[in-house]
């Protein structure tokens, strides 16, 4: 398979700070690739850097086979950007920012009309309408429009779901993956583990550095310990005395349970009768398989005790 | 239970012009309790949030909250609440200190009350060696465990929180949701309201709003059973969508 991207050793700097630190990755062709990580992590300027609107400082970009820095003007034509926070003309209705954009990139809307009809379609009774007073989802779903009107190779979409209600983001998910019959990559990022099961494969990244790139599943599949769900009803006095426990390696609240390893991987009766002294009661323990939340925690970990790098 | 109650609405109504934002609103939230308030954009969450929050009148109905009129008495409200917003809450051209001074003056607090306060919440934080740091120079989780410190500076009976852990790292989140567990243990009410999902899954109870109506109000573990789902998401999408009309309307 052709790769879309290759990243190799990408490192930015501003002043001081160093945002990205030896991303080194690739993306196949018509895969849809996650970034996962909390914000500060350098998401937004790796993206930029992919799109040919930023320079790294070292390392090397290539899209589609050729090198961002010496083939921008060519790229550019082949890439759909949205970006966070500002993708829109507030004060131009729908139909006049589709317009726009496709004009940019010397198409029309109905040459490609077939590429974005599906997501189109759900705003188009809506055309006349500013998209300044669209609702979130809404203007999620123009935005998207935009990006695609020029019929992009590589779709690059930067927290597309942040500030959207949950029946709309599983909804813009679908509709990636309807992309795919069209042969578009598409780069994504998100802060949020639980969109990490709906990329082909996924990258996790923290503070300017990659913790692990894989598929979603061989990611979860790394999980080290047996992890285990422990359930109360007082949730926080439960946290606290597990900690107390001696066996106990790390404790973790997860919804409305807590999520725990053990030193040797196992516990036994002690830990019921510790947590009987401590008062409490009707505790119920499950083994279960870790998520994508769970194994970034255990990265982090990790990467803070010097284990890795 | 009578005196637990710390939010009390009755048939609720808040209507613009011809629409009705809130429709007949009724439940209740009490001491302690971490409470999730969850709908889908436009379903009338923030209309409703707005209202418990004294900040608008209803049309009709009432919700009394720690005490006060939601109709008579917003301006009592404002004073015994907490509220804290993920994009915004402290301001950036001011040191560590100064917003927690400057927040302490705007719920009425005396000079000597917010002196005590501001050392105790540093000590608590260990952010001794950042009372002079500006807030725009400070890593985003220090940030939102102060910005959260601080909306409960003046003991309020209720802290209201929107989407209070959207964006950080998976370690900060759970620090921030144990410092919301110890306030609520503290006996202080704890209403959150998000988009995401698993962030409901912390909360003790949560309710579920569309087009302007509660249409669930459960533990997360009693919904899920309910709508034999796996997770509240599941749930959401299931309820969360109005019927035969276009949701992003």
């Amino acid at each position: 398979m052709q790769s879309a991207i290759e990243s190799a050793g990408i490192t930015k700097k501003f002043g001081s700070n160093r945002v990205l630190n030896d991303i080194t990755f690739s993306v196949n062709e018509s895969e849809i690739f996650g970034f996962i990580g909390p914000d500060g992590a350098g998401k937004t300027t790796l993206f930029r850097i992919v799109t040919t609107l930023l320079l790294p400082d070292e390392g090397k970009m290539t899209v589609f086979g050729t090198d961002s820095l010496k083939g921008f003007r060519e790229l550019r034509k082949h890439i759909g950007y949205m970006p966070g926070r500002f993708s829109l003309y507030h004060d131009l209705t729908v139909e006049e920012n589709l317009k726009f954009y496709a004009t940019v990139f010397g198409t029309t809307i109905r040459e490609n009309y077939d590429l974005i009809s599906d997501i189109y379609s759900h705003i188009e009774p809506f055309k006349k309408r500013l998209a300044g007073q669209l609702s979130g989802g809404m203007k999620q779903k123009l935005a998207l429009s935009c990006a695609l009107i020029h019929k992009p190779k590589l779709l690059v979409l930067d927290e597309p779901t942040t500030g959207v209600d949950a029946v709309s983001r599983s909804e813009f998910w679908d509709m990636l993956k309807n992309l795919r019959k069209h042969d578009i990559t598409i780069l994504v990022s998100t802060p949020y583990m639980d969109e990490a099961m709906r990329c082909d494969r996924i990258a996790l990244i923290q503070n300017g550095s990659l913790l692990s790139v894989d598929k979603p599943r061989k990611i979860k599949e790394g999980f080290g310990k047996r992890l285990y769900r422990i359930m109360a009803p007082d949730k926080y006095r439960l946290l606290i005395s597990l900690r107390k426990y001696e066996l106990t390696d790390t404790a973790f609240p997860f919804g409305d349970s807590i999520h725990v390893t053990f030193r040797d991987d196992i516990y036994d009766q002690s830990l019921i009768n510790h947590l009987r002294s401590e008062g409490i009661a009707n505790v119920t323990i499950e083994e279960m398989e870790a998520g994508i939340e769970d194994r970034f925690l255990e990265l982090m970990e990790r990467k803070l005790d010097g284990e890795i790098e | 239970m009578k005196e637990n109650v710390v939010i009390s609405v009755r048939n609720l109504v808040k209507k613009f012009g011809n629409f009705t934002a809130v429709d007949n609103l009724n439940f209740e939230v009490y001491k302690g309790e971490i409470f999730g308030f969850l709908g889908a954009n436009g379903a009338g969450k923030t209309t409703a949030i707005r209202i418990l929050s004294g900040l608008s009148v209803p049309t009709s109905g009432d919700a009394v909250v720690s005490g006060f009129s939601a109709r008579r008495q917003p301006e009592k409200i404002k004073q015994v609440i907490g509220y804290m917003c993920q994009r915004f809450s402290l301001y950036e051209d001011l040191t560590v200190r100064e917003n927690i001074t400057l927040y302490g003056g705007i719920y009425g607090m005396s000079r000597q009350l917010i002196k005590e306060s501001t050392a105790e919440l540093l000590g608590r934080l260990n952010f001794e060696n950042y009372a002079d740091t500006l807030i725009s120079s400070l890593p985003l989780g220090l940030k939102q465990k102060l910005a959260f410190s601080v909306a409960v500076l003046h003991d309020p009976g209720i802290v209201f929180l929107d989407e209070p852990t959207g964006g950080v790292d998976p370690v900060t989140r759970r620090q921030f949701w144990e410092m919301i567990y110890e306030t609520a243990s503290r006996g202080i009410t704890v209403f959150v309201t998000t988009h995401y999902m698993d962030e409901a899954e912390y909360c003790d109870r949560i309710s579920i709003m569309n087009e302007g109506r509660i249409v669930a109000l459960d533990t997360p573990a009693e919904l899920r059973k309910k709508y034999n789902a796996s997770s509240v998401e599941e749930v959401f999408v299931k309820i969360a969508r109005p019927n035969g009309r276009l949701h992003t309307a």
